[in-house]
């Protein structure tokens, strides 16, 4: 029988909790905080805007990032924009609207207090980015300007051209660097946590390697706050950028932090295809394209022909078939999909037969290539920087791939995962998305997280700390950690295999994403499980990495990613196989309607699945948290 | 299609360096500059040698952490791209290459084509920000920003701090990073209580920092992923000016 986890969400009404929350929130004296000091691993925006509003605050801060500089984070290469709701446009938006656009987004998979309160915080964030002096867009009045997105009714999408992520970024770095230039902050760059040090299961700090000496290092805290992304790289091919990784997600989870959900993954239906075995990411083109752009595959499979001599007759516009009233600007799980099974079915088009088109070509027929010029202009500037053709002479080959972890470290309210003094913010939780995440919602919660929860949360847990002893880095905890991460780096290194990190990460990589990606079975989950543990095992006895651990080594870094990512991989399997129902990104086969709809299952599976590391990375234990819905009744998703 | 490659190898700081020279058959033209690296990284692995260290990462030409001198020039010959962006169709079948890394007093060579850049950081951390704390922010709509003005602080702000202005500069003159930043943020009614005290400051950090004087070649700008313009060094020099001025 799984164990039941309770998340602590305050009483009263849904609009008041978080007011409830921050008035009886425990306090800590500004003399006191200068003598408390908190980690934050990753340096993007939920985690640079934590640290940077703890500094503020008077606390000590350690900021780590494995970059060589904390604006490189991949928080930067998101394009499309952030949601507020501020109702500029006086378009009926409220908080009540945003959250719910969330939740059903999510597929009711998500906290309803959570959700909620991200709405709530949602328009200070954009007074916050503004003062700060982010370029959003603006109309001639000199007004901020909106745009709309996927998955709902009202304009609230703020945006920096197609850079919204960087000028967001630079907004929360900017902030950090000024807390580094008056010693409230050190930044850590080319430094990867590679353990979290518990003490009687509380987080007293990390151990960490230099990645330019390759010196082993021990930092203590009273506090640590993980913020380090998602986990979509797992896939090998994704829109993440080459660096992201699940190791101080699942370092912490081996000490003890349960993990939520890890199977949910959106795939973004709007990235480019794998043109080659070499490949080594999958680039993202903003999904504002299908607002424009028509989706079609030939309808005969053995149609070779160039798509502009392929007459409309002979040509299945399936997303505008299958869903007269959303068509092209479905949601990102069901456009995905429905791509999947078009590619699947040998309808795929391109060289690999891996894609399907996006098609300008009405488009620019009816608003003129002026129009689409200014309104995509960079990204068909982008698509023929990468691919060689343009885009307004030939439709866009386009494939999804995989995007965003849904599922990350349990968090209780307070963003506390199950280890007391470590919290967990950004994509690197799992709290409020749900089963699929809206566009634009990503960079809102990161730093909805960093600026305005954790400084309270955090400094609620802190109030505990003052009057315990400091943790130091001479106990017994950090020793061995230290030498548990020199013990493994060294293994890494006289393995002395045939194999690279690399080669690993690939099949791994192909085998989740035909198993365990945008649609999954008992049959084929069960199936795939054995082939990872099989590549596991030669994993650990066929790696070849080269040289020492005493300078740079990036086979080295990416050695220790790729073993992480093998226990990690079986998990989302495992998560996968016990959630017998389709919700958002998460689709079973064996769990759809006649139509090949995603069919829920409320009575059973209405809760998150937090998995708890038991030693063996093929018997995790299930702990659940039910989500209770009082303020929205569940209703099935319908985009048709 | 087939490529002759002479990369820079240096092991550490302060070891001397030297050229080496690979080949490598099979490509695709479809491939990128970096995945082409890759092949011969993985080639060099299973033959025992130590593979190339080089710095990467989003591969989609927005985060600056890549970038290598390719053939002299900074991420390659075509203009306004990162060398993530690069891909092998720019080259012909049989050519040379010859990889190496930024080359700047300010940004020694770490391994190979690694360098280190934390020079920018050290310039934005001595006045490239607006001084705003969390929570303190007014309504956002209370000052209006007309659109050009915003417009003008974007195509500021566009900088990804890759370094090409620098590696490319005879001078090695970061005149275009800073003169970005102190444009983006001038432009904007946010950024002017503090407009003064940021010029001089990062002005003066960027003369200590071992970067070199501006001499108005533009030769930056050619380089700049975002097409920044040299525009913006004449208006950091303006700023200086009038701050000194003031002052």
């Amino acid at each position: 029988m799984a164990k039941f986890i309770a998340a602590k969400i305050p009483e009263g009404p849904l609009e008041k909790k978080w007011q409830n929350y921050k008035d009886q929130a425990k306090l800590v004296s500004p003399n006191n905080r200068k003598k408390l000091e908190v980690i934050v691993i990753g340096t993007g925006l939920s985690g640079a805007s934590a640290a940077a509003s703890l500094a503020e605050m008077g606390y000590q801060v350690k900021s780590f990032c494995f970059q060589d500089s904390p604006r490189r984070a991949h928080s930067v290469a998101a394009q499309g924009g952030v949601n507020a709701m501020k109702n500029y446009k006086n378009d009926g938006d409220s908080v009540q609207r945003m959250f719910f656009d969330t939740l059903k987004g999510g597929d009711f998979r998500a906290r309803e207090a959570n959700t909620y309160r991200l709405a709530q915080c949602s328009a200070a964030l954009i007074d916050q980015a503004v003062a700060q002096g982010v370029p959003f867009a603006r109309e001639y009045s000199g007004y901020l300007s909106n745009r709309s997105f996927g998955g709902v009714q009202v304009s609230r999408t703020f945006y920096a051209r197609g850079q919204t992520g960087q000028q967001l970024l630079l907004g929360a770095y900017q902030a950090l660097l000024r807390q580094q230039a008056k010693g409230k902050v050190k930044i850590f760059n080319r430094h990867e946590m590679l353990e979290l040090v518990c003490e009687n299961n509380t987080a007293k700090g990390i151990i960490t390697r230099n990645l330019v000496s390759g010196k082993i290092e021990r930092h203590a805290a009273h506090a640590v706050v993980i913020a380090s992304g998602g986990f979509g790289k797992i896939y090998y091919l994704s829109t993440l950028a080459m660096g992201c990784n699940a190791s101080a997600i699942w370092r912490a989870h081996k000490k003890g932090a349960l993990m939520a959900n890890p199977s949910w993954t959106q795939f973004h239906p709007t990235s480019l295809p794998q043109s080659g075995t070499y490949q080594s990411k999958l680039t993202l083109m903003s999904e504002s394209l299908r607002n424009d752009g028509r989706i079609w595959v030939p309808k005969n499979k053995k149609d070779a022909r160039n798509p502009n001599e392929i007459p409309e007759s002979d040509r299945d516009y399936y997303l505008e078939r299958k869903y007269p009233s959303y068509g092209n600007l479905a949601p990102r799980d069901i456009a995905s999909r429905a791509a999947k099974e078009q590619i699947d079915n040998g309808f795929g088009v391109g060289e690999l037969k891996n894609a399907v088109y996006l098609d300008f070509a009405k488009a620019i027929k009816d608003l003129g290539k002026t129009t689409i010029q200014k309104r995509y202009g960079n990204l068909f500037d982008m698509y023929e920087k990468i691919t060689g053709i343009n885009a307004f002479k030939e439709p866009m080959k386009i494939s999804p791939s995989a995007h965003f972890s849904m599922g990350g470290l349990w968090v209780d309210y307070d963003l506390q995962t199950s280890i007391a003094g470590l919290f967990a913010i950004g994509e690197a939780n799992f709290s409020d998305h749900g089963a699929n995440r809206l566009g634009a919602n990503s960079l809102l919660q990161a730093c909805v997280d960093g600026y305005y929860i954790l400084p309270y949360t955090l400094q609620n847990y802190l109030a505990t700390q003052i009057d315990k002893p400091k943790p130091v880095t001479h106990s017994q905890a950090f020793v061995d950690a230290e030498e548990r991460v020199k013990t493994q780096l060294q293994t890494y290194l006289n393995t002395n295999g045939t194999k690279t990190p690399d080669e690993y990460h690939k099949e791994l990589g192909k085998m989740l994403y035909d198993y365990c990606g945008l649609s999954r079975s008992r049959k084929g989950l069960t199936y795939v499980i054995k082939e990872i543990q099989k590549l596991r095992e030669e994993f650990k006895t066929n790696l070849l990495v080269l040289g020492d651990t005493y300078q740079i080594n990036s086979e080295l870094e990416k050695a220790g990613r790729v073993a992480d990512y093998f226990e990690l991989a079986e998990l989302m399997c495992l998560d996968a196989l016990n959630r017998e129902e389709s919700c958002g990104a998460h689709f079973r086969e064996e769990y759809q309607s006649d139509e090949g709809e995603a069919v829920r299952n409320d009575d059973d599976y209405a809760y998150t699945a937090a998995w708890e590391w038991t030693g063996n990375a093929s018997q995790p234990e299930l702990h659940k948290e039910k989500l209770v819905f009082k303020n929205v009744s569940l209703s099935t998703r319908s985009y048709k | 299609m087939k490529l002759q490659l002479k990369i820079w190898r240096q092991n550490n700081p302060d070891d001397l360096g030297r050229f080496r020279n690979y080949k490598l058959t099979e490509l695709n033209p479809a491939m990128s500059f970096l995945e082409m690296l890759d092949t011969l990284n993985l080639q060099l692995i299973k033959n025992k040698e130590q593979p190339v260290e080089f710095d990467h990462d989003c591969r989609e030409g927005i985060c600056g952490q890549c970038g290598v001198m390719i053939n002299g020039i900074a991420h390659g010959k075509p203009k306004n791209i990162t060398t993530c962006q690069l891909h092998l169709r720019e080259f012909k079948d049989g050519d040379t290459i010859v990889i190496e890394p930024f080359r700047a007093k300010a940004f020694p060579v770490l391994k190979d084509l690694k360098v280190d850049r934390s020079a920018f950081d050290t310039l934005i951390a001595s006045g490239g920000y607006i001084g705003v704390e969390t929570g303190q922010a007014p309504e956002a709509n209370t000052t209006p920003v007309p659109q050009e003005i915003a417009e003008q602080a974007f195509d500021a702000a566009a900088c990804i701090g890759c370094g090409a202005c620098v590696a490319t500069c005879k001078n090695e003159s970061a005149a275009l990073f800073v003169g970005a930043k102190i444009s983006h943020l001038a432009a904007l009614p946010q950024g002017k209580a503090e407009r003064e005290k940021r010029v001089l400051n990062m002005v003066n950090r960027m003369d200590e920092l071992e970067f070199g004087h501006c001499t108005n070649t533009e030769a930056c700008q050619v380089e700049c992923p975002q097409d920044i313009s040299v525009l913006h060094i004449a208006k950091m020099n303006y700023e200086y000016l009038r701050a000194k001025l003031k002052k």
